[in-house]
């Protein structure tokens, strides 16, 4: 039935969306970088003075590498998950393709998103570190990391048009997830029963990736980038699928 | 999906459509307790065997009470939900005035949202380029183009959104109840663009409450009452017998239907 141009629509959704929040406000993109520069403040100070812990060095760019993949998976996941509810107007009068909504949504968290990877260069860069060839992993962890991120709003946004308490389920679970997630903690302390149940979690993988490219210089383990290729295309198909199964009843419920 | 293919423009096939009562508004234990119990939540219908012919050039009105189908119906023609029964067919590309400033925003300015609601409404990046000063001059609004759309006044804004509804150049265009969009002269615009789709050969399905609009741009009339098709035919003569009916509906409360 709607036989317009995607890519040109999620480009306008993504870029409208943008305006929208930075418009509004007097610090404009400044508080994409305030925000987890604040969390990197607080943690380094906790983890290096008041709990000091034995291997600190580098610990800003270290907790960095955990805040930034941490905002972004919670912001995008949350904005996908109520995306369709909160394009009721939308989706009730105009037959798009509804698949365009949550992945917009997702996608114009990555505006932000762009704004901290630089600011995470910046640091990595004051910490002393040098640009180097690894650098190029950077572009494919989070493209995967995105996509994961896709599938599981295309699944929760379906969901939450039927159950509309699961944005408070998203909410809680976000917050869990900062301790779940090796973000103040270093993925080498988890005791080894635990650590193949994280490293499923593709913000985890993110994660552990980052520091290795950015604190060692080294390119992600082999490992890490197949699970990571695995679970996202996985959550991103699975996504699909639910989203299309419930689609069509979404007119009746929202 | 030519026009030239000589298959009509829109068609309803026996089409039955039902809505749950209270949809969405369960809670988890009600969800649970229908489930357990194998029980459905009750339906109604919204439209009962429609069956209906629309070959292209034909305008036609879709009248009758609120609540007696049309806009289902309407939606039912845009695939915005699909019939529980029978089946829907439209040949063509398709323009529903009905979702006039779709995904419009008031802090964006005039052009960002013409832009938006173009690419929404299925234009193309090179068409919505070209369109761009059509739909700017067709809605009059050249020097707040670059304003913010909450500094717009609501007939400005709903100019905005007809010019670029308008610029769409559908086969089919469905109109509902939106024709009260700014002054006089802008109405008499918006009846001439509509008038120039009818000659040129495009199909009409348009909904209002205004009997007079009705008469004025369409040929045939479909009357809907509790969603069933009570009589279609010429506008006159269909538009006539509705007045008729509706005269001692609408006399206790003072007001039409």
């Amino acid at each position: 039935m709607w036989r317009g141009d995607y890519l040109y629509l999620i480009q306008n959704l993504v870029i409208k969306d943008f305006k929208i929040r930075y418009r509004n406000m007097s610090l404009g993109v400044l508080w994409s970088v305030l925000n987890p520069l604040v969390m990197m403040g607080v943690l380094t100070f906790i983890w290096t003075k008041v709990f000091p812990q034995p291997d600190t060095q580098h610990f800003p760019l270290f907790v960095l590498c955990g805040l930034v993949p941490y905002n972004f998976f919670t912001v995008a996941w949350l904005t996908g998950t109520t995306s369709i509810v909160d394009n009721a107007p939308l989706i009730k009068r105009v037959p798009l393709p509804r698949e365009v909504t949550p992945i917009s949504a997702v996608l114009s968290c990555c505006v932000h998103l762009g704004v901290q990877i630089v600011l995470l260069l910046s640091i990595a860069i004051l910490s002393g570190m040098r640009v180097n060839v690894q650098w190029l992993w950077l572009p494919a962890v989070w493209i995967l990391n995105i996509v994961f991120v896709c599938g599981l709003a295309l699944m929760s946004s379906a969901i939450n048009v039927f159950v509309r308490d699961l944005r408070y389920v998203v909410e809680s679970a976000n917050l869990v997830l900062f301790w779940l997630i090796p973000i103040f903690y270093s993925s080498d302390r988890i005791a080894k029963q635990y650590l193949p149940i994280m490293d499923v979690n593709p913000v985890t993988a993110l994660v552990v990736s980052l520091r290795k490219i950015l604190l060692n210089g080294e390119p992600p383990a082999a490992m890490t980038l197949l699970k990571l290729t695995a679970v996202s295309v996985t959550f991103f198909l699975a996504g699909l699928i639910v989203f299309r199964r419930m689609k069509p009843r979404f007119y009746e419920h929202i | 999906m030519s026009i030239s293919d000589g298959r009509p423009a829109i068609v309803f096939a026996d089409v039955w459509k039902s809505f749950a009562r209270h949809a969405g508004q369960m809670l988890i234990r009600e969800r649970l307790m229908h489930w357990i119990r194998s029980q459905h939540p009750e339906r109604f219908y919204a439209l009962r065997e429609i069956s209906l012919t629309l070959e292209h050039g034909e305008s036609v009105a879709v009248i009758g009470h609120n609540g007696a189908g049309k806009s289902t119906l309407l939606n039912l023609t845009t695939n915005l939900c699909r019939p529980d029964q029978g089946r829907v067919e439209v040949n063509g590309r398709i323009a529903a005035l009905l979702d006039l400033g779709a995904g419009f925003h008031p802090d964006l300015t005039g052009a960002e949202n013409v832009k938006i609601n173009a690419a929404i409404l299925g234009l193309k990046r090179q068409q919505v380029r070209e369109k761009f000063d059509e739909i700017v001059d067709f809605a009059e609004l050249r020097e707040f183009i670059d304003e913010p759309l909450r500094t717009y006044s609501s007939g400005m804004s709903m100019r905005l959104a007809f010019a670029v509804a308008v610029c769409v150049d559908p086969d089919v265009l469905i109109i509902d109840e939106v024709l009260g969009v700014g002054d006089m002269a802008f109405f008499d615009k918006c009846r001439k663009r509509i008038l120039e789709f009818r000659n040129s050969g495009k199909t009409i399905l348009c909904v209002s409450h205004s009997t007079a609009t009705l008469a004025d741009l369409c040929e045939r009339a479909v009357w809907l009452d509790h969603g069933r098709i009570v009589d279609q035919g010429p506008i006159s003569r269909v538009l006539a017998a509705y007045k008729a009916a509706m005269i001692p509906r609408a006399q206790p409360a003072g007001v039409g239907g």
